[in-house]
C-alpha cells in the first residue's frame, strides 16, 4: 500500500511517541512574526532556555505595519514597541530578520516562498493560521498558538497528533476571470468551515496541476477557512521551478539532489486517503462570500440563500450573517455598493495577482466615492511591480498604492473600516468586525473581482465590467 | 508540577452560535500586546460592549452568570486565527472549562496546551445543557474527565475527548514542554539528518 506525502514527510519528522500517545514532531522551518512571539520569548526566559536551533527560524514583521507611513517611531506606541520587542529578540537569539527596508520584508507567507526558504518535504510551522498557504510546495505547514511557538524555540519540536487526509480533486480547467480564489471559496462553500477538521487537505487533480505555484499557494491559503489545519499539493515540476534560483533554494548539486528527495515526498499513486472528493472546473464561477463566515459564499450571478433552502443546522449563522451584513435572503449579491476595496493580504498579495489585475485594469478609473488600496504582499513584490510599471497602472485608476504589510486584513495597523462600510476584498476571513471595525462587513473575492467591484462601485462580475471572455 | 484535571466542577453560562471565531473572541486590536496579561478583560469585546464602551446584553454581561466557570458553546468554536490570545482570554475571565460540540483545530491545541479543556457533548445533550443552564443559572456542572462524563441536574451525559488530550490533562502533562526537552541529543540527530534552508554564496 502507498503512502501519502503527509504520511511520508510526518514519518521522516516523528522525533518519538510522547507518553499520552501524541508524537514529538520535529519542524524543519520556523517562522515568526511580531504578534505571537513576544510572549514565546517571555515563556522562555521565565524558563532559563535558549533557541535550540537558530538557523531553522526566520523572521519578519507583517500584522502591524504601518502601508502609508513607516516612518519610526510608528504614530501607535503599541505596534512600535512589538515591532522593538522583535528585533531585540531576534537579535539576542541570532535568528535572521527581515526588517523594514531590508528588502524582503513582507508578510511571513509571501517571503517564505518568494525567498526558497519553504520547501517540499518539509514541516513548517508558524503562529499564524496561514501557514498552510506553504503546503503549496509540499510542505506539512501548520499554523501554532504562541505556546507552540516556544516549544519550537526551544526544541524545534511539537508534541503533535497526526491528522487523517482528504484528497481533493479539482478536474478541467477554469473559465477565463476564473482564478484559484474561486476554487477554494467554491470548496469551502461546499464542504463547509467545519469540513476540515482533524483533516489535511491534499489538492489534486488536472486544475491544480496546471495551476502556477501563487495560485497553489493561494488554494492551500485558505485550507483553514475550510477547518483543515493543513493543505497542499504534490511537489513536481512546476514547484521545482518556481525554487530555482530563489536564495535560499538548494544550489548546484545540491539542488539535483534535493530534487530527488523532493520527489520521493509524492504520494503515491495506490496512497489510499480518508476521504475523495472531487470538483469540476467548469461548475466554479467567479465566486464572492455573502455572510460571516468564508464558507457563506454563492457564484457573482447567485442570489443569497433564502433560509428554508438551507440545511436546518446551517441557519442560525445565516440569519445572523443576514442581520450583520444588510441583505435580504433571494437578494441578488451583483450590484451590491461598496465604498472600499481592497487587494492584499498572503491569500492574494503576489506579484502575479498585482499583474493580473492591472492586465484588465488598465484604462479603468475607481468610482467615485470609493476607497481602494491595494497592498504589497512584500517589499520585493512591490518593487518588481513598481518596476514592470503595474503600481501605476493601478495608481492611475485611483487606488492607493502601499507598503507591504498584512494591512486591513485585519486591521492590527491604521488600514480599517469604518462604521459599517462595506469592502470588496482580496483576503481570506469575513468575519465580524475581521477588518477593524465592529461593525465592518466583508465580501471575499479574487483580486481581478475586488477591481471589478472598485470600477463598478458595486459588486460586480469582473468578466463583464472587463470584457473577459468575450 | 501542573494541574491535573480530575472533576471540573462550577456555574456555567451559556454562550449560544456556531462557528464563533477567534476574532470575535478576542478583537484583533487587543492583540497588540508584549504579553498575555489582562487579556481576560476584553474577551468578546465587540459583542460585549458598543462603540462607546457601553455594556450589551450579553450572556457574559448577565449579573446571574458572574462567577460561571465553565464556558458552554455550539460546534465550531475557535475557528480561524491561530491566536492563543483567545484561548489566554477566557482563562484569564476566569473560566476553567469548555463545552460544546465540536472546536476548531488550533483552537482546541492552544486552550488544551495551557490547561483549558474542551470537551464535547453530543448535540442532544448540548441542547439539554444549554436549556437548563439557561432556565437555571445556578445549576452545578460537573465534567469528569476520569469517567469521561459531564453531570448537570439529573442528567449524565458522556464527555467526547481526544484520548490524548484528556490523559494529557488528567495527568497534569497538558504543557508538553518538558517532555519535549527530554528528547535532548535526539534533536540534534533530527536536525543533522534534516535539510534546512542555506543561502548558497
Amino acid at each position: 500500500m502507498g503512502k501519502t506525502l503527509y504520511e511520508k514527510v510526518w514519518e521522516a519528522h516523528e522525533v518519538r511517541k510522547l507518553r499520552n500517545g501524541q508524537s514529538q514532531l520535529f519542524i524543519d522551518l520556523h517562522l515568526l512574526h511580531e504578534v505571537t512571539s513576544p510572549q514565546a520569548f517571555g515563556m522562555l526566559r521565565d524558563l532559563g532556555l535558549r533557541v535550540r536551533y537558530p538557523h531553522r527560524t526566520f523572521a519578519t514583521v507583517d500584522h502591524i505595519v504601518p502601508t502609508h507611513d513607516r516612518t519610526e517611531p510608528f504614530q501607535d506606541p503599541l505596534a512600535q514597541s512589538m515591532l522593538e520587542a522583535l528585533r531585540k529578540n531576534t537579535r539576542e537569539h541570532g535568528i535572521p530578520f527581515f526588517d523594514l527596508g531590508s528588502g524582503n520584508q513582507g508578510i511571513v507567507h509571501v517571503i517564505g516562498p518568494q525567498l526558497g526558504l519553504t520547501q517540499p518535504g518539509m514541516t513548517i510551522a508558524c503562529g499564524d493560521s496561514h501557514t498552510s498557504t506553504h503546503g503549496a510546495f509540499g510542505a506539512v505547514a501548520f499554523g501554532i498558538g504562541t505556546s507552540q511557538v516556544r516549544d519550537v524555540l526551544a526544541t524545534q519540536t511539537l508534541a503533535a497528533k497526526r491528522l487523517k487526509v482528504r484528497r481533493i480533486q479539482v478536474e478541467g480547467r477554469l473559465a477565463p476571470g476564473v482564478y484559484a480564489k474561486d476554487v477554494i471559496l467554491h470548496i469551502i462553500r461546499h464542504l463547509g468551515v467545519k469540513g476540515g477538521l482533524g483533516y489535511a487537505y491534499e489538492y489534486g487533480g488536472s486544475t491544480v496541476e496546471a495551476m502556477d505555484m501563487e495560485s497553489r499557494m493561494t488554494l492551500c491559503n485558505m485550507s483553514i477557512e475550510g477547518g483543515a489545519r493543513v493543505g497542499y499539493v504534490n511537489p513536481d515540476a512546476t514547484t521545482f521551478q518556481y525554487l530555482e534560483g530563489r536564495p535560499y533554494a538548494p544550489k548546484g548539486a545540491e539542488w539535483e539532489e534535493a530534487k530527488k528527495r523532493w520527489l520521493a515526498f509524492r504520494s503515491d499513486p495506490d496512497a489510499s486517503y480518508d476521504d475523495v472528493v472531487t470538483f469540476l472546473a467548469e461548475e466554479i464561477a467567479p465566486t464572492v462570500t455573502w455572510g460571516i463566515t468564508p464558507g457563506q459564499a454563492i457564484p457573482i450571478d447567485g442570489r443569497i440563500p433564502l433560509l428554508e433552502e438551507l440545511p436546518e443546522e446551517e441557519r442560525p449563522v445565516a440569519e445572523e450573517a443576514l442581520a450583520y451584513m444588510g441583505f435580504r435572503p433571494g437578494q441578488p449579491i451583483k450590484g451590491v455598493p461598496v465604498q472600499v476595496a481592497f487587494i492584499g493580504s498572503c491569500t492574494n498579495a503576489r506579484l502575479s495577482d498585482l499583474r493580473e489585475v492591472a492586465r484588465y485594469l488598465k484604462g479603468h478609473k475607481v468610482k467615485k466615492g470609493v476607497r481602494a488600496l491595494v497592498v504589497p504582499g512584500s517589499e520585493w513584490v512591490a518593487k518588481k511591480a513598481e518596476e514592470e510599471g503595474i503600481a501605476e497602472v493601478f495608481q492611475e485608476a485611483g487606488f492607493a498604492w502601499r507598503m507591504p504589510g498584512c494591512s486591513m486584513c485585519l486591521a492590527m495597523n491604521p488600514d480599517r473600516l469604518e462604521g459599517d462600510e462595506l469592502c470588496a476584498s482580496s483576503s481570506n476571513r469575513n468575519y465580524k468586525g475581521r477588518m477593524g471595525s465592529p461593525r465592518g462587513r466583508t465580501v471575499l473575492m479574487s483580486p481581478l473581482m475586488v477591481a471589478a467591484a472598485a470600477v463598478a462601485g458595486e459588486i460586480a462580475d469582473a468578466r463583464e465590467v472587463f470584457g473577459i471572455g468575450r | 508540577m501542573l494541574e491535573k484535571f480530575t472533576v471540573i466542577r462550577g456555574r456555567a453560562v451559556p454562550l449560544r452560535g456556531e462557528d464563533i471565531d477567534t476574532d470575535r473572541i478576542i478583537p484583533a486590536r487587543f492583540m497588540k500586546s508584549l504579553t498575555f496579561e489582562g487579556l481576560g478583560q476584553y474577551l468578546f469585546y465587540d459583542e460585549r460592549f458598543d462603540e462607546k464602551g457601553n455594556p450589551k446584553p450579553h450572556p457574559l454581561n448577565d449579573p446571574r452568570y458572574q462567577g460561571a466557570t465553565i464556558l458552554v458553546v455550539e460546534s465550531g468554536f475557535g475557528s480561524g486565527s491561530s491566536r492563543e490570545h483567545a484561548p489566554q482570554a477566557i482563562k484569564r475571565a476566569g473560566f476553567r472549562a469548555i463545552i460544546g460540540e465540536s472546536f476548531a483545530e488550533i483552537f482546541f491545541g492552544n486552550a488544551t496546551a495551557i490547561g483549558l479543556p474542551c470537551v464535547s457533548l453530543a448535540p442532544e445533550d448540548l441542547g439539554v445543557l444549554f436549556r437548563k443552564v439557561e432556565e437555571n443559572p445556578a445549576l452545578e456542572v460537573e465534567i469528569d474527565l476520569v469517567n469521561k462524563e459531564v453531570r448537570f441536574g439529573e442528567r449524565v451525559a458522556p464527555l467526547f475527548l481526544r484520548e490524548e488530550a484528556r490523559e494529557a490533562l488528567v495527568e497534569g502533562l497538558w504543557d508538553p514542554i518538558g517532555e519535549l526537552l527530554e528528547a535532548g541529543e535526539l534533536l540534534d540527530a533530527f536536525d543533522r539528518k534534516l535539510p534546512y534552508p542555506r543561502r548558497a554564496e
